[in-house]
């Protein structure tokens, strides 16, 4: 118990610093040695995740109070703390985070030729980093990690990616930088209106409303740059396109999500008068997401665009999830509903992460064959490789939002919530049932199904034995939350009820 | 004149005495053992550091104290900054013994000029009267203005040379022009006095005003700010490494200690007035420095720029006239110095004999020729383009949390929009390092020094970001928080 104990306080700085300092590690291995780089990016990977698994199995699902807690002071001179800690938000983003560590890894085994030393650093580095943002409870060491996690982003899309990378990651660099800055700002205006960086003293600290906007507004350029929300997603397609496979699925599985947990991080807590108020912009950009972005995914010619765009889509979910919590509280005066919001986004977060990144590995799969990501390309996949059609068509259906699959809880409950603020937002976001089955299954349809297209697809050989763990072990994940989200959303309950209290309780000075 | 007061200024006589030395040793010196004047050299900073840091203003707080009929002031300020300009100062040697081998030009008096104008900086960091500040000032500026055209047969070096000698020289005119106002506003050259006398007699005399436009325009010529900065890229470009690298970071500590001494200590009362001048140069300098730095192919000319714009921020941290404000422009200084000392290292690193590394397509596929001088430039880019955990990132951030504080958020609104456009720039070197593929494959080769001087170089930007408290706590105790 006492080993326990002492090993708990130093467990989220063990899952943060063992992938950045092995990093090093790989990285001295040398570019003349990949073989040696990869065995060592995989025994660290699989380490960190296993060393995290008390993230799930010791985590007290009934308190919301911060866990695994750790703090020293770091600037004293600006109290400026070290502080981690994790709650029913986190963890299961940290959870998700080591296991896209690992598959990143496995799925840059073969398909990457140059500098493998590097690439498998920038992602052990990226997973450290990422997981000190949803760990980090000072709001400047949240910055530090948020702002850090951007290099090896950009070096991934830069160094490894398709023909126009240059493009598609200054893009996103600028585009990220350009939002988090104004973050920053609301940052330093918070510390210096409360003397501290302790992001759950600012959850407590009461503020005049156009302080609360202001800031509401600088905290949203960030996360919905990074979400990304309607009007600022174009880099993501961009980014999308041209990254390697495994930049595509750790940008589609955990960064976007790092937008939607600060919207709870930050947003929601920090200015609930400013949120409530200004709740109708953040609806309506995300039902514009959802409809709109499920439209110009029906339009693209480009595989991997059309998953970005169905990104976007799904995202849309999760801020209107988050959102509409005010609407449910002005019309019902309770918060029950709301709750099914919430965790619905949660829910919807961790889901889209395995199902994105899942589409993407299956892309990846085909572009590792026939070098091209175009629809017009492929045909008839299924007949010479039917393994790989069974995963690529269940993921497509899980897309979709196929009750059974993770895909369906979480759209559902947003939904259901929806209905409870009001019928035309549920309206509007139910139109993704059919909007997204269509996109998903015209992609399956013109893709896998039908005759053999041309040579190159006569020519195709099915999957290897590691594509199939790969792939099997997603598809494994994405049934067991749809069919069983209980353990899930038992994690986050506390949490979400804990949120919503807080956020329904004026705090205008 | 006692011996304690004349012990005060130990590190200066240390320097004086040591330069000297080296002028005579190089007349009895053949020209292969010249390598003895550059150990000299070195252990002239080296001491310089050690008789600094005995003194005990740094570490043990022993109070500030004058000598010279005051007209020298020794204070924990003035001790960080020379500690730091003597780090520099070894850091720039070593590299441009390199940079002075490659090109032959390894002559003595690129370290007796250099010694010379750091005297000159420490000079300008401990004055404490307007006649010190002129002295330091002009020291450093003759010492460069033969810097500058050091290569002898480069039309572009005389060039730049006299460009900066009749515009360097202007700019201390209208200083001096200045100066005598407040001379004859207030009846004294001692900064204290001055003070006093404006306290006594109130801050609405016109020829004090008139005075400090001209202090300040002093001031803004020596940190480079937009309009005073038209010298700028063309002595970058036009000096040779080895003295672009010194002419940019040590003198910009001075220069921030001239304008603490002046603004603050002399002529704090005036701060209304002074405050929206530098808060409009700081603004011009970091617009016109980060859109010109884009349209920039030449490495140097781009870092000139770049230049600008962080001298920019400096201003900002000096403008709130609070003791935060000054120790985040400190620590700006200071780590300013380690990027672009760092920067212009590597642009020598990848001078070929005989062939100036100038333009950014030099740097293309620098990660395929040699990653780990690739990645320690990719650290310096992030650095001064901002981004945590750096330690650029840190510089910038105490520089806008001291200009909110002022209340000036709109300032540091415009700052950051701007800090992001100029990311773009150092991205491309980036770029051109990590994305594209070499168009030489030459091995890069350095001496043992180098390489250690430019890896320590490199570890200290990530290290004092990461470890950034100590740093930050010694900039802030020196303004007594």
């Amino acid at each position: 118990m006492m080993m326990n104990g002492t090993m708990n306080g130093f467990l989220l700085s063990i899952l943060i610093w063992l992938p950045i300092l092995g990093a090093v590690a790989v990285v001295m291995a040398g570019a003349q040695r990949p073989a040696m780089a990869k065995g060592l990016a995989l025994v660290i990977s699989v380490a960190t995740f296993l060393l995290g698994l008390p993230l799930f199995f010791s985590f007290d699902t009934s308190t919301a109070a911060m866990q695994f807690v750790e703090s020293r002071p770091w600037i004293e001179t600006f109290n400026i703390h070290y502080y981690l800690g994790v709650d029913g938000f986190s963890a299961p983003l940290i959870l998700l985070t080591m296991f896209f560590g690992i598959l990143v890894v496995i799925a840059g085994w073969r398909s990457i030729q140059k500098n493998v030393n590097q690439y498998m650093a920038a992602f052990l580095v990226m997973e450290g980093l990422m997981i000190g943002v949803f760990s980090a409870l000072d709001g400047l060491l949240f910055y530090v990690f948020f702002e850090a996690m951007l290099i090896p982003m950009f070096l991934v899309i830069g160094i490894w990616g398709g023909p126009r990378r240059v493009y598609a990651t200054i893009k996103f660099f600028l585009y990220t930088f350009l939002g988090s800055v104004f973050m920053l700002i609301g940052l330093i205006y918070l510390y210096i209106q409360s003397g501290t960086w302790d992001i759950l003293a600012w959850h407590e600290m009461p503020l005049g409303l156009t302080s609360q906007k202001w800031l509401f507004l600088g905290f949203l350029a960030a996360f919905a740059v990074k979400v990304p929300m309607f009007p600022v997603h174009t880099w993501l397609p961009d980014a999308h396109v041209e990254a390697p496979t495994g930049g595509s699925v750790i940008l589609a599985a955990i960064m976007l999500k790092i937008g939607g947990y600060g919207f709870i991080r930050f947003s929601l807590p920090i200015t609930p008068d400013a949120s409530a108020a200004l709740d109708w912009l953040v609806i309506g950009l995300s039902l514009i997401a959802v409809v709109y972005i499920g439209f110009v995914a029906l339009a693209q010619q480009d595989m991997k665009k059309l998953i970005a765009y169905s990104s976007i889509s799904h995202m849309g979910f999760v801020t209107l999830g988050l959102f509409v919590a005010f609407a449910i509280y002005r019309k019902t005066g309770g918060v029950s509903g709301a709750a099914l919001g919430v965790e619905g986004a949660m829910v919807q977060m961790i889901s889209h992460g395995f199902i994105s990144g899942a589409l993407f590995l299956t892309v990846g799969v085909l572009y590792d064959r026939v070098h091209s990501r175009m629809i017009k390309d492929y045909g008839g996949v299924a007949n010479t490789m039917p393994w790989f059609a069974m995963f690529a068509v269940f993921f497509l259906m899980a897309n979709s939002g196929l009750p059974g699959t993770s895909g369906f809880v979480g759209e559902f409950m947003v939904i259901l919530s929806a209905f409870q603020a009001n019928f035309w937002f549920a309206f509007l976001a139910a139109l993704t049932l059919i909007l997204g089955a269509a996109y998903s299954l015209w992609l399956a349809k013109r893709v896998i199904f039908g005759a053999v297209a041309n040579r190159e697809v006569q020519n195709l050989q099915d999957i290897n034995a590691r594509e199939a763990l790969l792939l099997g072990i997603l598809a494994f994940a994405i049934l067991f939350i749809g069919l069983w989200p209980q353990p899930l959303v038992d994690m986050m309950h506390v949490s979400v009820d804990h949120l919503l209290q807080h956020i329904i309780q004026a705090k205008v000075i | 004149m006692n011996s304690a007061q004349m012990l005060l200024a130990a590190p200066e006589f240390w320097v004086l005495v040591m330069t000297c030395v080296i002028m005579i040793v190089d007349l009895f010196l053949r020209e292969e053992r010249r390598g003895i004047i550059h150990m000299l050299a070195m252990l002239t900073v080296i001491f310089a550091a050690i008789i600094t840091l005995r003194g005990g203003y740094l570490l043990d707080s022993v109070p500030a104290a004058t000598a010279f009929k005051d007209s020298f002031i020794r204070d924990a300020m003035g001790d960080v900054l020379k500690v730091f300009a003597f780090l520099l100062m070894g850091l720039i040697f070593i590299y441009s013994k390199f940079y002075l081998r490659n090109f032959n030009m390894f002559r003595a008096d690129f370290f007796t000029l250099s010694l010379f104008s750091l005297l000159g900086v420490m000079l300008l960091i401990s004055a404490n009267s307007m006649l010190m500040i002129y002295l330091g000032l002009e020291l450093i500026s003759l010492s460069v203005y033969a810097l500058v055209a050091f290569d002898r047969d480069s039309g572009r070096g005389s060039e730049s040379a006299m460009k900066y000698f009749v515009l360097g020289s202007m700019a201390s005119g209208m200083l001096l022009y200045g100066m005598s106002m407040l001379y004859g506003a207030t009846g004294s050259l001692l900064l204290p006095d001055i003070a006093e006398a404006i306290r006594t007699q109130g801050t609405d005399d016109i020829l004090l005003v008139f005075g400090l436009v001209f202090v300040v325009v002093g001031i803004a010529f020596k940190f480079g700010v937009v309009p005073f900065h038209m010298w700028i890229p063309d002595v970058y470009e036009g000096a040779p490494p080895a003295v672009t690298l010194f002419i940019a970071s040590v003198p910009k500590l001075a220069a921030f200690a001239m304008a603490y001494r002046f603004l603050s200590s002399g002529l704090g009362d005036l701060h209304v007035h002074w405050e929206s001048m530098l808060a409009s140069l700081a603004l011009i300098s970091i617009v016109v420095g980060n859109l010109a730095a884009i349209m920039q192919k030449n490495i140097k000319r781009m870092l000139a720029y770049s230049t600008i714009s962080h001298m920019g921020f400096v201003m900002l941290g000096l403008l709130p006239n609070t003791a935060f404000g000054f120790g985040a422009a400190m620590y700006y200084v200071i780590v300013y110095g380690l990027m672009t000392v760092a920067a212009f290292g590597m642009v020598i690193l990848l001078s070929t004999r005989g062939v100036e590394a100038e333009y950014l397509d030099d740097f293309k596929g620098l990660n395929q020729r040699n990653p780990f001088y690739a990645a320690i430039m990719g650290l310096v880019m992030f650095s001064m383009a901002g981004v945590p955990p750096m330690v650029g990132f840190f510089a910038k951030l105490m520089v806008l949390q001291a200009v909110i504080e002022a209340g000036m958020m709109w300032l540091a609104i415009i700052a950051v929009v701007f800090a992001v456009i100029g990311a773009f720039y150092y991205l491309r070197v980036i770029k051109y390092m990590y994305f594209d593929e070499p168009e030489s494959e030459v091995a890069i080769q350095a001496p043992v020094d180098f390489g250690a001087a430019l890896t320590l170089n490199g570890i200290m930007i990530l290290g004092l970001g990461i470890f950034s408290s100590s740093l930050i706590a010694i900039c802030m105790a020196s303004f007594g928080l």
